[in-house]
């Protein structure tokens, strides 16, 4: 009996408890996210409150590659999907052509309004094939080559030089390597991935056409072929793969006198991967006229979510708001996808790893820049066939033609189901 | 008190006795079992009865169940004749033997060595052989990473020291050590560091089950062939090898399932890339690769498929083989 009566005033207090939550909080949306995106979310949730005290947010945070496992299983089951659902450039051509996330372009979203809003190049990204809107873009990286200016004025290297065309870039790279025995480039991969999204007008895919047939023969392809090898041949490419052990050492090092990526890689380079490198970076744009994007993250929300409304609002609030994303971009260097935040007097704000310059206004530039590249589902395995073959190219001599139409029969073979 | 009197109800008739009531005792272990079975079902069954349908589907798993697509045999007929699985499979082959027949040949010695010789640290050393066997995966990834960086790990360092060790102004080593750092990345290097680590992994578990048959290998077989003056290597060759069989034949299956179905070690190792030119891409990796980078479900269970037909294969081969000489 006593147990009996015990149980009751459990079972009473935990219905009380529930009904007491559920009164404070009219709805909790859930936010799925990865680092360093997390953060951002993160550092919104006190501010959304204050707004919609009647909202509670719950963040669901995995590594990169297992949220994006995670999110492809609950697309494939439709259980436990989020309300928000965080996607990465890499990941946005599969999702946006799975069909399971909401078209936030049609009512009740209306999103295509805020299209002008954004940095132009990241809409067309989160634009599936049927012309639907599946994610509103956060932050992007625009493309920006670092280097190292104590390496490059001992060599009597100056930034016009290495930007100025790719001959130039890799002629400066032996002057660099005699000098000071540095590397110009990490990986002559570096130089193909730029100089085949170089020249892009809006629409235009990397490796594919608009009939989704594979364009790695064309001579876009042939010429970055061409400038990697002769990278290696002048040996001013180290021969090591990025985010590697020998990759961050060549940094701390001073062994890799410069470094193609997206413009948070000053960011990593001053937190942990060279930090004793501080103040002898500089940025500059690529070489050759040519704007690239890395990285950029996107907010969408499932087909099944159970709370659109309520997380619509959010992503408003994460993606539209120009406190918010001034916040981010303060805060954790995130650069903002929303042009009106890229106005903020941060970026004016000398960096100090790259001694002080204010390159963020470079970079802002760039972002106009990158043109608006098409994304196809199936860009991922064609960049690795075509590294792949560069390799062979690189390390096995073989002929630049034959390797490209190799690639292409290769992709053309795994994308069967286009 | 119960059980005669149910009898008695039920009669002669057959089908009566079908239609009483039955009773705790003869459902409660259906009861009690029962929460294997419905696991089994959910997370076993299921998932293997489904993905044998799903081998005759084309699905993007992001398109939801409704993306799947009726295509027939287009999946096995397009991993039959599929060059990376064709390359995936030579890989998983030779890491198989590479890393699988070092692994026997050094674990029974060893186990008979520790048998026999180590008395007192018997337990010891074999629990230091052990050790990487319960290792987590990622602090292994960590340390090879390290040990076989090109440009500071400390493989090259010794080798390199070796190539160039110098006298009276020659390298008298340098035509069998590196002189300059090698690049372990490379894919010629990739299959054998791969072997290596996972040889290195699983050593020390086959050295345990070796051990654990040698002691149940009665003494008085070896006091009577002391006493008819076998030597220490006849006793090994004759006794302790034919009593062996049945713990290699176990110890030997183990591996070719594990070794076909390697997918951890290549996995961190290369990153999950599968390293330069695919050489330390398994079948496994393949599969893996197949259905989450490259979203193609379908064929990853065909692959899947394909792959279990010659691991059962290899095993009724391997049952002849070891049941042969009998």
């Amino acid at each position: 009996m006593r147990v009996l009566i015990k149980r009751r005033v459990i079972a009473a207090a935990v219905v009380a408890g529930l009904c007491g939550s559920a009164a404070d909080a009219a709805t909790t949306i859930t936010v799925a996210a990865f680092p360093a995106l997390d953060a951002a979310v993160k550092a919104a949730i006190p501010l959304y409150k204050k707004l919609h005290p009647d909202v509670e947010i719950k963040l669901v945070s995995l590594a990169y590659a297992d949220h994006h496992v995670a999110m492809t299983t609950s697309l494939a089951t439709g259980a436990n999907l989020p309300d928000v659902m965080a996607v990465e450039v890499g990941f946005i051509g599969k999702f946006a052509e799975s069909g399971g996330l909401e078209d936030l372009g049609k009512p009740p979203y209306n999103a295509a309004q805020f299209k002008d809003k954004f940095a132009r190049f990241t809409v067309p990204q989160a634009t599936g094939p049927n012309g639907s809107l599946a994610a509103i873009p956060a932050d992007i990286g625009p493309g920006t080559l670092l280097y190292r200016k104590d390496l490059m004025d001992k060599a009597g290297v100056t930034e016009a030089d290495l930007t100025k065309s790719w001959e130039s870039y890799i002629e400066s790279g032996k002057k660099l390597k005699a000098a000071t025995g540095a590397y110009l480039v990490a990986s002559a991969a570096d130089i193909k991935d730029i100089y085949i999204r170089s020249g892009l007008k809006d629409g235009e895919g990397v490796y594919f056409d608009k009939a989704g047939k594979s364009v790695v023969d064309t001579p876009r392809f042939v010429k970055a072929f061409e400038l990697a090898k002769a990278a290696h041949t002048a040996g001013v490419d180290g021969k090591i793969s990025a985010w590697s052990n020998e990759w961050s050492e060549g940094f701390k090092r001073g062994q890799i006198g410069t470094q193609m990526m997206g413009a948070w890689l000053a960011g990593h380079l001053q937190t942990w991967l060279a930090p004793n490198t501080k103040g002898a970076w500089r940025a500059a744009q690529l070489p050759a006229g040519a704007f690239a994007s890395w990285g950029g993250s996107f907010y969408a929300i499932p087909t099944k979510a159970a709370n659109k409304t309520e997380a619509w609002e959010f992503i408003k609030f994460l993606t539209l708001d120009k406190k918010m994303q001034i916040e981010s971009f303060r805060k954790l260097d995130a650069f903002p996808a929303l042009i009106e935040a890229q106005n903020d007097p941060f970026i004016d704000q000398p960096i100090d790893v790259l001694g002080g310059q204010k390159a963020r206004q470079l970079w802002k530039v760039a972002a106009e820049k990158i043109p608006a590249i098409d994304v196809d589902k199936y860009d991922s395995i064609a960049q690795e066939i075509v590294n792949a073959e560069l390799e062979k190219v690189i390390e096995q001599n073989k002929d630049i033609p034959k390797a490209l139409a190799d690639a292409k029969a290769l992709i053309e073979r795994r994308a069967r189901r286009r | 008190m119960e059980a005669p009197m149910s009898i008695d109800r039920s009669g002669a008739a057959a089908p009566a006795k079908s239609r009483r009531r039955l009773q705790p005792w003869e459902w409660a272990p259906y009861v009690f079992i029962s929460p294997f079975f419905i696991l089994f079902l959910c997370f076993g069954l299921f998932p293997l009865l489904f993905s044998v349908w799903l081998s005759f589907h084309s699905w993007d798993a992001a398109t939801g169940l409704g993306g799947m697509t009726w295509v027939g045999i287009e999946n096995y007929e397009f991993v039959l004749g599929d060059e990376w699985f064709h390359k995936s499979l030579f890989n998983t082959f030779w890491l198989a033997i590479a890393s699988g027949l070092p692994q026997h040949l050094v674990a029974i010695p060893l186990a008979f060595f520790a048998h026999t010789y180590l008395a007192k640290y018997r337990n010891t050393v074999v629990g230091i052989y052990f050790l990487p066997f319960i290792t987590s995966s990622v602090a292994i990834a960590l340390v090879f990473n390290s040990l076989f960086s090109r440009d500071f790990g400390i493989v090259n360092v010794v080798l390199t020291s070796i190539g160039n060790f110098e006298v009276a102004g020659l390298h008298p080593l340098s035509w069998l050590f590196p002189t300059t750092n090698i690049d372990w990345g490379q894919p010629q290097y990739t299959k054998p560091m791969i072997a290596f680590v996972v040889f290195w992994r699983y050593v020390g578990w086959n050295t345990v089950l070796y051990l654990s048959a040698l002691q149940t290998i009665p003494h008085d077989l070896y006091e009577a062939a002391t006493i008819d003056g076998a030597s220490r290597r006849q006793q090994f060759w004759y006794i302790t090898l034919p009593l062996l069989k049945p713990m290699m034949f176990l110890a030997v299956t183990m591996t070719i399932i594990g070794n076909l179905q390697l997918f951890e070690e290549p996995f961190i190792i290369t990153s999950g890339t599968g390293g330069l030119d695919q050489a330390g891409k398994t079948a496994a990796m393949h599969m893996y690769n197949t259905a989450f980078v490259d979203s193609d479900f379908g064929t990853a269970s065909a692959v899947a498929w394909v792959l279990f037909m010659l691991i059962a294969l290899l095993t009724v081969v391997n049952n002849k083989i070891f049941s042969q000489k009998d």
